[in-house]
């Protein structure tokens, strides 16, 4: 059995994780805090025997979206000593309060008192993914369709003056 | 058949991306429009076989056959009239073929999602439309790309991604107690234990979340912002029924179908709902661009939908329900007649104008039958539905609740008609003198929708028997 100790070192981890990643200036560093969140999440999931959705976790969100991050971070120009500077102590200002806001947030978990230990009813923790997906969940798979529509569509118009942009001759 | 309302629009969507690129541009506008009208028909039609038969082929494509009701027809019929005139809206006010060929797909895609948050019968299908209705938002805001588009729309992302996670939490917690997320089995479960923490926080958060996204009084922040920055379609759209949908018809569906009344939810119905239509009144007093103030008289009406929903009685929600298919019809007018305005006139500054009623008298005149509806004054639409949720509150023994109402309601006066003072009437302002009304685009919706307005009022008897008395069913 997992020591209830590691569930905590990885929860803290998650979280110092989380806040460097929203603080932290550099865009390049804030994809990688990312990636180290969800490889934390992954870790947590593997051990609370979800195997399926910590390989998704892992591959999309760990894989897939940091490669998309760092390809579109590549494309950007970094800010310059002096700019990086003044935009870092605004930051700081900006969200001094997280690290209070979550630590009101786990007070008040606790203090609620919540069991979340149930165990989930048989007929759902049975099913197979699979099965779950395609005889259950089918609607849900429509939903993702439009999803994806609506992100492809999202691409298409609000990069598409840009790329114009680029390419119109300068006066 | 209900289920072809999210399957034909996919359909749709898919066909207009075809290959014939001139044609299917030409094409777009027609088929957005086809798809509305038939939806708003079949929405007048309670009795057609289309609500009530089984598609064979359909129920075993998407192993989805939701049951309609009532309460799903108004909003049927809303998302129908208020899509119809969002493409008359883009048809005027986006230039460029290739862009509104894009804008109307986009369209098409939050109709569907609407439709779908209406359909579901799930909490996990009702979160999944709700993400498509609100990714399609966000990029009809930042659609035209300025610097007050890309942060209108990013308020609105933060937002709704804090609203998002809240509901997600909500769905984790009720999946544990529940071992499902369907409606009925949600329902079972809080009914066998009310008084579990667990249930009690998954409820709290999902209340929040809706909160937020229907921009509710104190999590307001970003409705201004989206709806002043977004383009006149946009605009239309996301005033006249996104909100409506995917805030305030989500609250009364899961307050009426699967959480149930008590005495603590109530009472946070009516502060919400209170403060909301008061605070968001008084905002809209301080404004002077068009569609700023536009955007927190929504706030306020909402407020009064909150409120009626609040009363915990049958008449209190029929009067929400009715309301809030008021507020669709007159919101989209006033957001119509913004949109002639803003795009003849090229500002939205109300300090700048004055008695353009002159120069548009179309648009002048439905606004004005659009304020009066929005302020409650008889015979028109919103008195009635105005009238019903005060009955209620009354009734139900909330008379402070109720006296605040017909206070809210005297401060929509004063801002509206500040705003017909400033911008219609008096004295034409300078530099208007070669001021020209819309074209045919803008006019066909404002008048249509002035028309409903009026027809809604005068046929109270007919709609109420037809549409509203039937909803007491869901209690």
């Amino acid at each position: 059995m997992t020591s209830p100790l590691l569930f905590v070192a990885l929860l803290m981890l998650l979280l110092l994780a989380g806040v460097w990643t929203v603080m932290t200036l550099n865009l390049l560093k804030s994809a990688i805090g990312l990636a180290i969140t969800s490889v934390l999440l992954t870790l947590l999931l593997f051990l609370l025997d979800a195997p399926l959705a910590g390989v998704f976790e892992l591959s999309v969100c760990a894989g897939l979206i940091t490669v998309v991050f760092i390809s579109a971070i590549s494309l950007t120009k970094p800010l310059t000593g002096p700019e990086a500077s003044e935009r870092d102590r605004s930051r700081v200002k900006r969200f001094f309060f997280l690290p209070i806001l979550i630590a009101g947030a786990a007070w008040v978990l606790y203090a609620l008192g919540l069991r979340l230990d149930s165990p989930l009813p048989p007929a759902i923790a049975e099913m197979d993914v699979r099965q779950v997906l395609w005889n259950v969940r089918r609607l849900d798979l429509v939903g993702q369709i439009l999803i994806i529509l609506a992100g492809v569509f999202g691409v298409v118009i609000l990069f598409k003056d840009r790329s114009d942009k680029k390419e119109a001759p300068k006066s | 058949m209900p289920a072809l309302l999210i399957l034909i629009p996919l359909l749709a969507i898919l066909a207009l991306n075809l290959p014939w690129k001139s044609l299917m541009n030409r094409l777009a506008f027609w088929v957005g429009l086809a798809l509305c009208l038939v939806q708003t028909g079949l929405a007048l039609q309670p009795q057609s076989r289309f609500w009530h038969s089984p598609s064979l082929w359909l129920g075993n494509l998407l192993l989805f056959e939701p049951s309609v009701d009532h309460l799903s027809l108004v909003m049927f019929l809303a998302i129908g009239i208020v899509g119809a005139v969002t493409l008359f809206v883009c048809r005027y006010s986006t230039a460029c073929a290739g862009n509104r060929f894009m804008v109307i797909n986009v369209l098409i895609l939050a109709l569907t999602g609407m439709n779908g948050v209406v359909l579901a019968n799930d909490l996990f299908s009702l979160y999944v439309f709700l993400e498509i209705t609100a990714v399609a938002s966000y990029i009809l805001i930042a659609f035209e790309k300025g610097r007050d588009a890309f942060e209108g729309a990013f308020k609105y992302l933060i937002l709704s991604a804090v609203a998002t996670v809240m509901i997600l939490a909500a769905l984790a917690l009720l999946m544990l107690t529940a071992g499902d997320l369907s409606f009925a089995a949600i329902q079972a479960a809080i009914a066998s234990s009310p008084h579990s923490r667990v249930v009690l926080a998954a409820i709290a958060l999902l209340m929040v979340g809706l909160f937020i996204k229907g921009g509710l009084v104190p999590f307001h922040g970003w409705l201004p912002d989206a709806y002043s920055a977004a383009p006149a379609a946009a605009s239309v759209l996301l005033a006249g029924i996104v909100t409506k949908t995917t805030g305030i018809y989500t609250l009364i569906r899961l307050v009426t179908s699967v959480i149930g009344y008590n005495d603590t939810l109530q009472t946070l119905l009516l502060f919400v709902g209170a403060a909301s239509m008061l605070i968001g009144a008084l905002a809209a007093l301080g404004q002077s661009d068009f569609k700023r103030m536009l955007a927190y008289s929504s706030i306020s009406q909402v407020g009064y939908m909150v409120l009626g929903l609040g009363a915990g009685t049958v008449l209190g929600m029929v009067g929400a329900i009715f309301h809030l298919f008021n507020h669709a019809i007159f919101k989209s007018l006033l957001f119509v007649n913004a949109a002639a305005v803003e795009q003849q006139s090229g500002t939205r500054d109300m300090n700048r104008m004055g008695g353009l009623a002159e120069k548009m008298p179309v648009t002048g005149w439905t606004s004005v039958v659009a304020f009066l509806s929005t302020a409650g004054i008889p015979p028109l639409a919103g008195f009635w539905s105005k009238l019903i949720i005060i009955v209620a509150l009354w009734e139900a023994g909330y008379t402070t609740y109720a006296a605040l109402a017909v206070l809210a309601s005297l401060l929509t006066l004063a801002y509206f008609l500040s705003m017909q003072r400033r911008v219609f009437f008096g004295k034409l302002a300078a530099g208007f003198e070669s001021l020209k009304e819309g074209n045919l685009w803008i006019l066909v919706p404002a008048c249509v929708l002035a028309l409903i307005t009026i027809g809604i009022g005068v046929g109270i008897p007919w709609l109420f028997e037809t549409f509203m008395l039937p909803i007491r069913s869901l209690l």
